[in-house]
């Protein structure tokens, strides 16, 4: 047992310095540099668009309720899954009949986090005519050139794949909107 | 698959490749207790903390004086967290007045990061509070991935070291892995995630209104730092439930990138500081390929399997479980990185893979965790498989085995066995007992064979000390968490010590020079040899039991059943 007292003794300042001072460094640091981006963007974490008016986000297993976050975890072979994607296939099909084909897979499988606030490229596309319907003034061409102007490429050219947030991209809307 | 998938596997392994031996360098100097370029900064640190603790940093342990100073510093760790979960409500920084969490849950909970298992049947922002993943969890993902390693020297030295008694001193090893290793990468790393969006603060949640009037509460709290050491040390446990498929946790395919390149970064590190440790370069290059190719192979099957089309929904690499910004080669780049190498953190559910991508992600693991492995972990459960290797090996051609001229003999065989097949033994036990409790079936979220994995990647998770998991499986139940809680301590532990007694008796022996008879261990045929226990023993051990999951739900998939 001649071990216990320097063992002891190391736990505790080595909780302290790896549990409370290594924290705290990193937290100045962050809050100093990098504030917003500490307190975290909005923008980050999707929400729930249903209105005909706004570009719709991917499904959610958490009804986009971060507390906490989540995916279904449902199989490849679970029949659950199979409806909610038959499910949401109708009804995105009904909701765009200019479009002849189903939309990218994206807005038809929920995310691992349930928070997930990016689409693909095609599926905002996807979604052009609906909204353009449901905003008076606004042309499928601008709405088209807008998600262009809001696609973010892959980063550095290479990580990653090309997407489109949904919030920035409804706030881009709204703004448009206003300026008229 | 496209151009952009392969360039961006070429830009992992590159980077991988790139960095791990640079690193190396720097970890054969800690072994060998010479200055590093971080020495000016930190000796000071060093040295204080012997002083206060009283530690005598010359003093050399014996392989069970090694062994009970690891053992009661692990407990301290264990205890400690425990009690900081049961009694938060009462503790600081605690802004969304968390209750304390449940006896049962807290014990698994500090069993699993005591471990470097990172199991966790809790989700994260809604159960603890800033002070518990701080003080609590934080720290034993450094001690946890530096007590691997310490172990990992006490190995190597039974192997270096002639005719002598002692393995050197826990104290110091862990200590110096901590300040000069764990510490500066993670202050580096939490930096560049906060700059990339990770958030960092100790501020309430923040309560947001949505562009369609509703109401939204955000999660806050000390996640990068947290989130660095998470994946530096082979931990895997997640600031958030979604762990790092969560926007706040990975917010963009840099921080991605990063986050799975430190999945791989020390483990691969290690096996090439072990070439330079034992003084020739080819052994630790050798093992290295062997894990790598293994790992890649793995990849390449997961890809297969992913992109193959799913006939109940006519689509392949389907995007449920998935994360857009990451897409479909990045998610799997990481589920067999984080698998092979005793991680656990996620960035896509595993449970929403493919069969045979998720069913490649629990072999994985059933590899023994060998395959990079977790930090130090990985070294010394791969040097097990080395030494059964070198003993079969001597049996092919009737010579008495050696291994860099120490003999291998049947105590070092024993010892080995019983810390190969010690985590084999309770995965099957743990999951044919649960399949057959109603009390643990009914946590189950999929029918079918997909149920079957569910219980069976748990007990493989925690037996490998891996954390990972298909999440479906509601684990934070009284049984879950007392059985899931005993095999991640057999998986450690079990492992643990016979790799010191290993090294107890290693240490004493006389190295013979190489002779024309000697099997040379860092040649390709080696590592076939190698590759063919380590697979073969995971194979025969495991494939009955994987074809009641992954293997027929693939089938049956092809057949267009649902469950």
């Amino acid at each position: 047992m001649k071990h216990l007292l320097p063992g002891l003794k190391l736990f505790v300042l080595m909780s302290l310095f790896t549990g409370l001072l290594y924290p705290a460094l990193i937290t100045i640091v962050a809050q100093i540099f990098f504030k917003e981006k500490a307190d975290g963007q909005m923008t980050l974490i999707a929400q729930k668009f249903e209105n005909e008016k706004y570009f719709w986000g991917r499904p959610s297993s958490v009804a986009y309720n971060p507390l906490p976050s989540g995916g279904s975890n449902l199989g490849p072979t679970s029949a659950e899954l199979k409806k909610q994607f038959e499910d949401r296939k109708t009804k995105l099909r009904k909701s765009h009949p200019e479009k002849t084909y189903d939309c990218p897979q994206d807005l038809l499988f929920a995310s691992g986090s349930g928070l997930d606030p990016d689409i693909s490229p095609a599926s905002a596309m996807y979604q052009i005519e609906r909204v353009s319907r449901a905003r008076t003034g606004i042309s499928v061409d601008q709405l088209s050139e807008l998600i262009q102007q809001q696609t973010q490429n892959r980063q550095w050219g290479v990580f990653g794949e090309p997407r489109v947030n949904v919030l920035q991209l409804n706030l881009a809307l709204d703004s448009i909107e206003v300026q008229k | 698959m496209k151009l952009s998938d392969l360039s961006q596997i070429f830009v992992y392994v590159f980077a991988l490749v790139l960095l791990a031996p640079w690193l190396a360098e720097f970890i054969s100097q800690l072994f060998f207790g010479q200055r590093t370029l971080l020495h000016p900064v930190f000796e000071r640190l060093e040295k204080w903390l012997y002083r206060v603790c009283k530690i005598d940093p010359k003093e050399e342990m014996n392989w069970k004086d090694y062994c009970i100073a690891l053992l009661i510093f692990n407990f301290l760790g264990f205890a400690f967290v425990f009690v900081l979960q049961i009694t938060q409500n009462f503790l600081p920084l605690n802004p969304q007045n968390l209750p304390r969490v449940s006896w049962h849950s807290a014990l698994n909970t500090a069993i699993s990061f005591m471990t470097n298992t990172n199991w966790q049947g809790y989700a994260g922002e809604s159960t603890m509070s800033y002070f518990t993943q701080a003080l609590g969890l934080t720290v034993q993902n450094f001690l946890s991935a530096a007590s691997g390693v310490a172990v990992f020297f006490a190995l190597t030295r039974g192997l270096i070291r002639k005719s002598q008694g002692s393995l050197g001193n826990f104290w110091v090893d862990l200590t110096r892995t901590t300040v000069y290793l764990l510490l500066p990468l993670s202050i580096l790393f939490s930096i560049v995630l906060v700059g990339q969006g990770v958030v960092q603060n100790f501020s309430p949640y923040v309560s947001v209104k949505t562009l369609e009037g509703a109401t939204q509460v955000l999660p806050m709290g000390p996640a990068a730092s947290q989130i660095a050491i998470k994946q530096l040390g082979t931990n895997g446990g997640g600031f958030f439930n979604a762990n790092s498929a969560h926007p706040f946790e990975n917010p963009t395919p840099l921080s991605n990138f990063l986050q799975m390149l430190a999945i791989l970064l020390l483990p691969a590190a290690l096996v090439l500081a072990y070439g330079k440790m034992v003084g020739a370069r080819s052994q630790g290059w050798t093992l290295f390929a062997v894990m790598f190719l293994v790992w890649f192979l793995s990849l390449v099957f997961s890809m297969a399997a992913e992109f193959q089309t799913n006939p109940n929904f006519n689509l392949g690499s389907l995007m449920e479980g998935k994360e857009t910004r990451f897409g479909v080669t990045n998610s799997l780049i990481w589920s067999t990185a984080t698998t092979v190498a005793s991680n656990g953190s996620v960035n896509a559910m595993h449970a929403s893979l493919s069969p045979s991508a998720g069913g490649l992600a629990i072999f994985n693991i059933m590899l023994g965790e060998v395959i990079f492995g977790g930090v130090g972990a990985g070294m010394y459960g791969m040097l097990l498989y080395v030494f059964l290797t070198v003993f079969l090996a001597g049996l092919m051609v009737g010579r008495s085995p050696e291994y860099l001229g120490k003999k291998i003999e049947a105590p070092e065989i024993k010892m080995a066995i019983l810390g190969i097949l010690g985590p084999c033994a309770v995965i099957l036990v743990g999951a044919a007992i649960s399949v057959d409790l109603p009390l643990a079936t009914a946590s189950l979220a999929n029918k079918g064979p997909h149920g079957f994995s569910e219980i069976l990647y748990a007990f493989t998770s925690a037996a490998g000390n891996n954390g990972s998991a298909f999440a479906g499986l509601n684990a934070n139940t009284p049984y879950f968490n007392l059985m899931l809680g005993l095999v991640m301590l057999v998986g450690r532990f079990v492992v643990i010590i016979p790799s010191l007694a290993i090294a107890g008796h290693l240490v004493s022996k006389k190295i013979s020079p190489p002779s024309t008879g000697t099997f040379a261990s860092d040649t390709p045929l080696f590592g076939i040899l190698l590759i063919a226990v380590i697979v073969i023993v995971g194979a025969l051990t495991f494939l009955r039991a994987l074809s009641l999951g992954p293997l027929v739900e693939h089938f049956l998939m092809l057949q267009k059943q649902v469950f």
